[in-house]
């Protein structure tokens, strides 16, 4: 096995350890966030995005990474977003979840990773007419929100960050 | 008498070590592999469709555009896949947390427990968040943690969508009257 897939690997196995000892590998804790009852899966991932955020701008700042941000394409943010969101709250895993879930023995996710691959089956089946339609309405490129908002990178991590733990204090409050 | 489960970490303190892999990981493939690679998830299942239907027929896959952009091959980001299911089984089965289930629990309260109803509902949701994910071009891995960290906007729009949508479903099917 080569370097970059013993690399993979490991990753996934840290990765999937996280998620595991976080306790969001569950139906319960996904589901239970769009119904606000439980935010357990909101307090894993801000706290991942703040700690990630800042070791990414330094690294970027020094020249030692490269950044890679995602294309603001209007029609394939809202309408594969909206997609996004109704596939899960009916299967009530994301994607990387689903795969964790049956590690720790909730193999019932199996049925959503079957319907995960038969509609990227379908995606790719349908990709050249979606490229001339939904994918091509409005294209922003690849902006970042320091860019629009004209401010230092620092000054968005710090406000994430202020935002962030104010959401943290409203949780615990709620007992959420 | 059954045990009482472990109730693992503090997700903040999870989450904040995922941060942390996530740092390391691209540092160390930028380093190693010389490509800064962010944690994600979504492509691998486009690359698993290739694979099992390339092995029926070869020359659809070959000849299709959306295949040929994301190539069907086993790469960083696949194995990163199958780490998460053995990482995710060594800690449940370390803290006895692992369990089988045929149904989520909170599913059964509502529409029961039929394994057949809960096979269906998670295959045609799994069909529409894949479709919807490679339209966004992410999934809560992608977009959420590693496009949120590099304050991308299209991320924030993504993940926005995500959880609205899911939230106004969620609300719709699981509430009960």
């Amino acid at each position: 096995m080569g370097i970059d897939l013993t690399l993979g690997l490991a990753t996934g196995i840290a990765f999937g350890f996280l998620l595991q000892k976080g306790r969001v590998l569950r139906f319960g804790k996904q589901v239970g966030a769009m119904l606000f009852k439980d935010m357990t899966i909101f307090k894993f991932m801000l706290s991942a995005i703040v700690v990630g955020m800042f070791g990414i701008l330094i690294l970027a700042d020094q020249g030692i990474i490269t950044q890679s941000h995602k294309a603001m394409n209007v029609g394939a943010l809202v309408v594969g977003g909206s997609l996004f969101g109704i596939g899960w709250a009916v299967m009530g895993f994301c994607p990387g979840t689903a795969v964790g879930a049956i590690g720790e023995g909730r193999w019932h996710a199996a049925f959503g990773i079957i319907g995960m691959v038969i509609g990227a089956a379908i995606y790719a089946q349908f990709y050249p007419f979606l490229k001339s339609t939904v994918l091509s309405w409005a294209d922003f490129g690849k902006i970042s929100l320091p860019q629009v908002f004209g401010v230092s990178p620092w000054v968005v991590a710090i406000g994430f960050t202020v935002i962030t733990a104010v959401m943290f204090r409203l949780f615990e409050k709620k007992g959420l | 008498m059954e045990q009482k489960e472990s109730k693992g970490w503090s997700p903040y303190l999870a989450g904040a070590l995922v941060g942390v892999l996530a740092i390391i990981s691209v540092y160390l493939t930028t380093v190693l592999l010389g490509k800064s690679m962010y944690l994600g998830a979504s492509t691998t299942f486009v690359r698993a469709a290739g694979m099992l239907i390339g092995s029926l027929d070869p020359t659809y896959v070959a000849d299709n555009t959306y295949y040929v952009k994301e190539k069907v091959i086993i790469d960083w980001q696949f194995m990163m896949i199958i780490g998460i299911f053995i990482g995710a089984f060594i800690a449940s089965k370390m803290d006895g947390s692992f369990k089988l289930e045929s149904v989520p629990p909170e599913w059964e309260a509502r529409f029961g427990g039929s394994v057949t109803k809960r096979a269906i509902a998670a295959i045609l949701g799994g069909i529409v968040m894949m479709i919807g994910a490679r339209m966004a071009d992410g999934c809560p891995s992608g977009h959420g943690l590693s496009g949120m960290m590099q304050m991308s906007v299209s991320s924030y729009v993504a993940l926005a969508f995500f959880f609205g949508v899911g939230a106004l479903v969620a609300n719709i099917i699981y509430r009960k009257k």
